[in-house]
């Protein structure tokens, strides 16, 4: 069989001061000139990417934050360019990079419907066919001819979703839409696009950071790190070789550059336990207790207390936390903080960190100073996601007429 | 029914015009959501595209009307003159502004899903085409009541002087918009730009108000002028400067070559800088 989707050394190159900078400005172009050019600094963001896609599959694509997903997805939906190598492709390519691209809130749910279908290269006359289908699979049929800022946000994805359900092209792209969502429907999407792919029509290529969501979805995965192809075969292969990888190392270590106040910085978090992964995007299965440590450096000799906004990584708050008011002597101090097991959802979630004074003046803020995942590893009836921040076991139920 | 495509870093410019042609609905799509958009929650609606140009009309009139229509043979009523003027000023000043700020103001679906970006700028002109349009009504209206007498050949001006006027348009706005997705500065500068060339433009005056002999070259050599003489030749009185539109026409073929070859050479790195 002929593969549909041959990617042959994919590289795609950026240079950093782009990355930093959301835009150029012209003066910035014209003090360039005279610069001498070593000051870019050239990344890879994918260095030699090369795998074969069969029709009907459905190819996870797995890896850390930075790993190259994101751009390899735009580089195959044609949005951006490789800077080497080709990519033969056997059918029409669909992209979901987000759900209702080209929605406009002033817009009605039905003309939302055209300009979304439209934009993800449907012909007018498919959209009118399937109208009423799209309509009814996302269940918004009332509020058809209202515009869409009076839609809540579930609504909204419901009606995006429905568009994106109807999609007839060979070949889809998805990109991590499916963290965001109710359960129950997502079930009905998986469902209906699960239902094309076992009819051998269709091929996904499906990121996401919930591992178990491609192991029930994709038959293959694709292992990136850094850029290069870490491992790329059997899903159940590939995603076990994902989650041992997590090695020890320290959560993050070296922080205190991040800490421009003169008298307390926080030096290091680092996760204590038998399994910990790297910088950046850290993995924890769900049955295990997360205790993290954090070294603070004490410069002046004060009454300190630490503060922690706990969020999703879609920065929805979950808790903020906060340790007693200590009185510290200059010096290296450790503090641990402990999360129970099967408390939180599989999600992805970050922390901020305030070092406060007495408990009243934070001397420093610093957002995002570590983000892990947490990997669901219970046994599963279906393979959407929960819904919530978090999914605590010690609430129970019982059957009490027994 | 598979289609086969490659995918591979750009080496050389091409049109593509028979992806543009496939992607054809898009056009009608984007300049549909923006004529939409632009009316929700106001009151007066598609009105708003007629009173425009109408009210500064009725201030140019007010305030130029008989200095101008003393000191140049217009051969028109001047409110006519003007609302001629405005009507196609209107489709260039909405038109390039539109354009130039299109692609950012587009950029979360550039940066989401792919189609010929071409698309985005060309809808933002046939809104202000569409616009254009609907005043041409009321300027139709203006004719009868000053009782101006036309050529059966305005049946062919108007539309080729709104033709010259939208190549310029489209050539200018590619490149602002273009230039625009890495250089912000670009939206400081289009106020300030067309405004200037509202000036150097016979919009509310005609080329002769001055003597000036460079002052009138400028006014020949810009592109627009040609147009706005087309435009007016077809009432009877006024005399049309065949070279001038010559001037024009070739002006704007010119911006526009250039507008497309800017645009196509950059459009590839749009989604890694918008």
């Amino acid at each position: 069989m002929k593969p549909i989707l041959e990617v042959r050394n994919i590289s795609k190159q950026f240079r950093i001061n782009q990355e930093i900078q959301p835009y150029l400005s012209l003066r910035d172009s014209i003090t360039n000139i005279f610069k001498p050019k070593s000051r870019k600094e050239i990344f890879w963001a994918l260095d030699d990417v090369s795998f074969d896609v069969m029709p009907g599959d459905s190819l996870g694509i797995i890896g850390k934050n930075g790993a190259g997903k994101s751009t390899l997805l735009k580089i195959l939906s044609k949005i951006t360019p490789p800077t080497k190598g080709h990519i033969i492709g056997n059918g029409r390519v669909a992209s979901l990079l987000e759900v209702g691209t080209g929605f406009h809130p002033e817009l009605t749910g039905r003309e939302n419907i055209f300009m979304n279908g439209s934009i993800l290269g449907m012909k007018r006359t498919e959209i009118i066919k399937n109208f009423k289908d799209i309509v009814e699979f996302s269940g918004v049929e009332k509020f058809i001819d209202t515009p869409l800022k009076h839609y809540s946000s579930g609504m909204q994805l419901r009606l995006a979703f429905a568009v994106a359900a109807f999609l007839e092209n060979e070949i889809l792209i998805i990109d991590e839409v499916l963290a965001v969502g109710d359960a129950e429907f997502q079930k009905k999407c998986m469902g209906k696009m699960k239902d094309i792919n076992s009819q051998g029509h269709r091929t996904v290529l499906f990121v996401s950071h919930n591992i178990s969501a491609v192991q029930s979805f994709c038959n293959k995965a694709l292992y990136l790190k850094e850029g290069k192809v870490e491992a790329f075969g059997n899903v159940k292969e590939i995603t076990g070789l994902y989650i041992q990888s997590q090695k020890s190392g320290e959560l993050a270590n070296d922080l205190s550059h991040l800490f421009k106040n003169k008298r307390a910085k926080i030096q290091s978090i680092s996760f204590i336990g038998e399994s910990t992964g790297e910088l950046d995007a850290f993995s924890f299965y769900r049955s295990q207790i997360i205790r993290l440590k954090f070294v603070m450096n004490i410069l002046e000799r004060g009454k300190y207390n630490l503060s922690v906004h706990f969020k999703t990584i879609l920065n929805q708050m979950i808790c903020n936390l906060f340790t007693p008011v200590y009185e510290l002597n200059e010096g290296i101090h450790e503090f641990s903080m402990e999360i129970p097991s099967n408390f939180l959802n599989d999600e992805t979630y970050k922390m901020d960190l305030f070092v406060v004074d007495n408990a009243s003046i934070p001397i420093e803020v610093i957002n995002d100073i570590i983000t892990f995942e947490v990997i669901d590893d219970s046994e599963r009836v279906w393979f959407g996601k929960f819904e919530g921040v978090i999914r605590p076991d010690c609430i129970t139920f019982q059957k009490l007429d027994e | 029914m598979s289609i086969r495509f490659k995918i591979e870093p750009q080496r050389k410019i091409s049109l593509n015009l028979a992806e543009l042609w496939k992607n054809r609905e898009l056009f009608y799509y984007f300049t549909w959501r923006d004529l939409k958009v632009k009316y929700k929650q106001t009151v007066l609606g598609l009105l708003w595209t007629i009173l425009q140009p109408l009210i500064m009309t009725l201030l140019f009139t007010l305030f130029l009307g008989d200095i101008i229509s003393v000191n140049s043979k217009i051969g028109i009523p001047y409110p006519v003159f003007a609302l001629s003027g405005m009507l196609l000023w209107n489709i260039f000043s909405s038109g390039v502004n539109n354009a130039a700020n299109s692609m950012v103001s587009n950029a979360n679906i550039i940066k989401k899903i792919y189609f010929p970006r071409l698309i985005i700028p060309f809808s933002a002109i046939l809104v202000s085409l569409v616009d254009f349009l609907f005043a041409l009504i009321i300027f139709i209206f203006l004719l009868f009541i000053y009782r101006v007498s036309i050529s059966p050949l305005i049946i062919l001006y108007i539309p080729l002087a709104a033709i010259i006027v939208c190549i310029t348009t489209s050539g200018f706005g590619m490149l602002l918009a273009a230039m625009n997705v890495k250089y912000r500065d670009v939206r400081y500068i289009i106020p300030f730009f067309v405004q200037g060339l509202m000036f150097i433009s016979p919009v509310i005056y005609p080329i002769s108000i001055t003597n000036n002999s460079f002052a009138q070259t400028i006014l020949k050599l810009n592109p627009l002028s040609g147009a706005f003489e087309l435009f007016r030749g077809g009432f009877t009185g006024y005399e049309v400067n065949f070279m001038n539109v010559l001037i024009s026409f070739g002006g704007s073929v010119l911006l526009f070559i250039l507008g497309v070859l800017y645009f196509k050479k950059t459009e590839n790195f749009f989604a890694d800088l918008a």
